[in-house]
């Protein structure tokens, strides 16, 4: 049990009240007055023509793929930047190798032309 | 009732709850929300259990990265509620029975005969000890893993380029 | 649980809320009073002495307009989107140490003016902000609007892509400090008499790469693309009225307020500064006078630059803030090889 984490709780808990709190007290306190218009999707005044919710672009995807990869490194970085004074220079070729692999990576990928946005 | 196990019992509830909204969600996305509550309730889980920096690498990589491409898959692929028609391998269903129930008993049967070690020390897994582990005792597994990023890398972009054209 | 802690925790709770809610609402304030200024116009001063009360019209205005939610929407998710991007933004203030330990009067033993500090402080405050992403995902969504989705996904892409980079300038610091948790980061850089701040104690490239994805990272400008009027009307909160819009602006603010706070206590020495060794009391006022500077320059910047081009954007981060910092790593490391 780690208790220094319960404040942290304690903050969730408050705050997940206050927005609900927000919420109810903007929906009871607000008048309701309804109709169609109102209610359609705005659109700069045209009436919305089809779904809104369209296929979009592979990009993205790439681009949360690359996140994942670039996070993962972050989750190792982390921890070696932490005991890297006691490891000295033996902990830097370590890091060197780590971070000349990943260094790779993103060259290709920046050759390969996945982070462009023509 | 201890307060550990008020605890306990709280988060081990949005992880179930969870996991069982992934399964009874019509709307895909509906499911990935879910998903990502019971990642952040299995990262409370295990804060509760001293693996600090386990929790939080639970959210940033797994909560926070991964599940951000599954959201955005699923929004790309613009996948709305699942097909609801009458699927040809319908009998396949049943077959879950008798594999959920082989997966429950192989899983009790570690649980019970495994010898499960008592975290050691009061302030868990800090940092600071991931980290000197991970760069002396477990050297080679680590400059692996970055090889291995390396490969996913090169395989995604693969993936996604061929989609593209 | 000892009842003394958790009397303390709720009263640190309490003022934490109290002085984050306020600081919300006059920076709103300030913000469009420092835009008048810096435009040759007065800005809100009708309200109150110099505008004063402004924030609570402001409130009153938000609580009585009409909550409209789109017929075509998302219902669940539409309601849970604002309060899905406002509570991590409130929460990660739990972190942030204001001040040293202090004697107050009547308390028999120090009080720490921070509210916990963990082992995985910094991770933390990563994670909790990467959490907000998806309130914005989930508001792009459930709208169902063309300019809705678009800011939603392009904020969503922007902001994890900002994400590296400032989590990667941060190594730097970490090299120095040996620590994730804040206190001892700021109980890192007293040196110098108060002045041995990170930014000088060589990080300065690391500061730079910090400061310009902290203002990617709360979408303000020049970076407010998923926001930019001209292209997508409000992005991912166009549908929004009343009550809800209030939460997506409060967040925004708030996670400014974090931004500003995470900026002085990792390059700028939190709470140190000449004089706090003697007299405790003044570590909460430098504190509050660098995280106003930070303020001020958001501001500032937002008066003073145009917005960006989506593509510019993300070549910028991925293609010239990225490979900074990951160079930034490089650098110190060698540097406190040599000099360590």
């Amino acid at each position: 049990m780690l208790a220094e984490y319960l404040p942290t709780l304690l903050f969730l808990i408050v705050a997940t009240g206050i927005g609900i709190a927000l919420i109810l007290i903007g929906n009871f306190l607000g008048p309701k007055r309804p109709s169609p218009e109102k209610l359609s999707p705005y659109e700069c005044g045209f009436n919305a023509f089809e779904d809104a919710r369209m296929q979009f672009d592979v990009r993205y995807y790439l681009i949360a793929i690359l996140f994942i990869v670039f996070d993962l490194e972050i989750a190792f970085v982390y921890p070696w930047a932490l005991v890297f004074r006691e490891l000295g220079v033996f902990g830097l070729i370590e890091m060197g190798v780590f971070l000349a692999l990943l260094f790779i990576g993103f060259i290709y990928v920046w050759k390969k032309g996945a982070l462009e946005w023509e | 009732m201890t307060f550990e196990q008020i605890l306990f019992i709280l988060f081990a509830g949005i992880v179930v709850g969870g996991a069982a909204s992934v399964l009874l969600q019509r709307n895909p996305l509906y499911s990935a929300f879910s998903l990502i509550t019971t990642f952040v309730g299995l990262a409370c889980l295990y804060v509760t259990l001293k693996a600090q920096f386990l929790g939080v690498v639970q959210i940033v990589v797994y909560a926070g990265a991964i599940m951000m491409l599954f959201v955005f898959v699923i929004m790309l692929l613009n996948i709305r509620d699942e097909d609801t028609a009458v699927d040809p391998n319908r009998f396949l269903v049943y077959l879950t029975i008798p594999l959920g129930a082989i997966l429950l008993g192989a899983l009790l049967y570690v649980v019970t005969k495994v010898n499960l070690a008592q975290p050691t020390g009061d302030e868990g897994g800090t940092v600071e000890r991931i980290g000197t582990n991970l760069l002396t005792k477990y050297l080679l597994p680590f400059e692996a893993t970055s090889v291995l990023i390396l490969m996913a890398v090169v395989g995604a972009l693969h993936l996604a380029k061929r989609e593209k054209e | 649980m000892p009842l003394e802690l958790l009397v303390e925790w709720t009263i640190k709770l309490l003022i934490g809320f109290v002085i984050l809610m306020t600081t919300v609402a006059y920076l709103s304030l300030f913000e469009r009073r420092m835009l008048g200024f810096m435009q040759m116009r007065q800005g809100p001063n009708r309200v109150g002495p110099f505008g004063l009360l402004q924030p609570v019209a402001d409130g009153l205005k938000f609580i009585f307009k009409e909550d409209i939610t789109p017929l075509a929407a998302d219902k669940f998710l539409y309601v849970m989107a604002p309060a899905l991007s406002l509570v991590p933004a409130l929460m990660t203030f739990v972190l942030i140490p204001i001040g040293g330990e202090m004697k107050i009067p009547f308390i028999d033993r120090p009080i720490a003016l921070h509210v916990t500090s963990v082992n995985v402080g910094v991770l933390a405050i990563l994670a909790m902000t990467g959490m907000g992403v998806y309130g914005i995902v989930m508001a792009g969504y459930a709208s169902n609007n063309k300019y809705s989705l678009m800011g939603g996904l392009r904020s969503s892409a922007q902001l994890v892509s900002y994400e590296l980079a400032m989590s990667m300038s941060i190594v730097g610091v970490l090299l120095q400090a040996g620590s994730l948790d804040l206190v001892k980061i700021v109980a890192n850089q007293g040196g110098w008499g108060g002045m041995q701040w990170h930014v000088f104690w060589f990080q300065p490239l690391g500061f730079i790469i910090f400061l310009i994805s902290m203002v990617a990272e709360t979408n303000r400008a020049p970076f407010d693309l998923p926001e930019a009027e001209s292209e997508l009307v409000a992005g991912f909160h166009t549908e929004y009225s009343s009550m809800k819009f209030a939460m997506f602006f409060i967040a925004e603010y708030a996670n400014m307020v974090t931004a500003s706070a995470m900026a002085t206590v990792l390059f700028l020495g939190g709470w140190q500064g000449p004089g706090v060794a003697q007299l405790p009391l003044l570590g909460p006022f430098y504190f509050v006078a660098k995280m106003l500077f930070f303020l001020f320059l958001y501001i500032w910047l937002r008066a003073s630059l145009p917005r960006l081009r989506y593509d510019q954007l993300m070549d910028f981060g991925w293609k010239f803030l990225l490979p900074l910092a990951l160079i930034n790593i490089v650098i110190s490391a060698t540097v406190a090889v040599v000099l360590l």
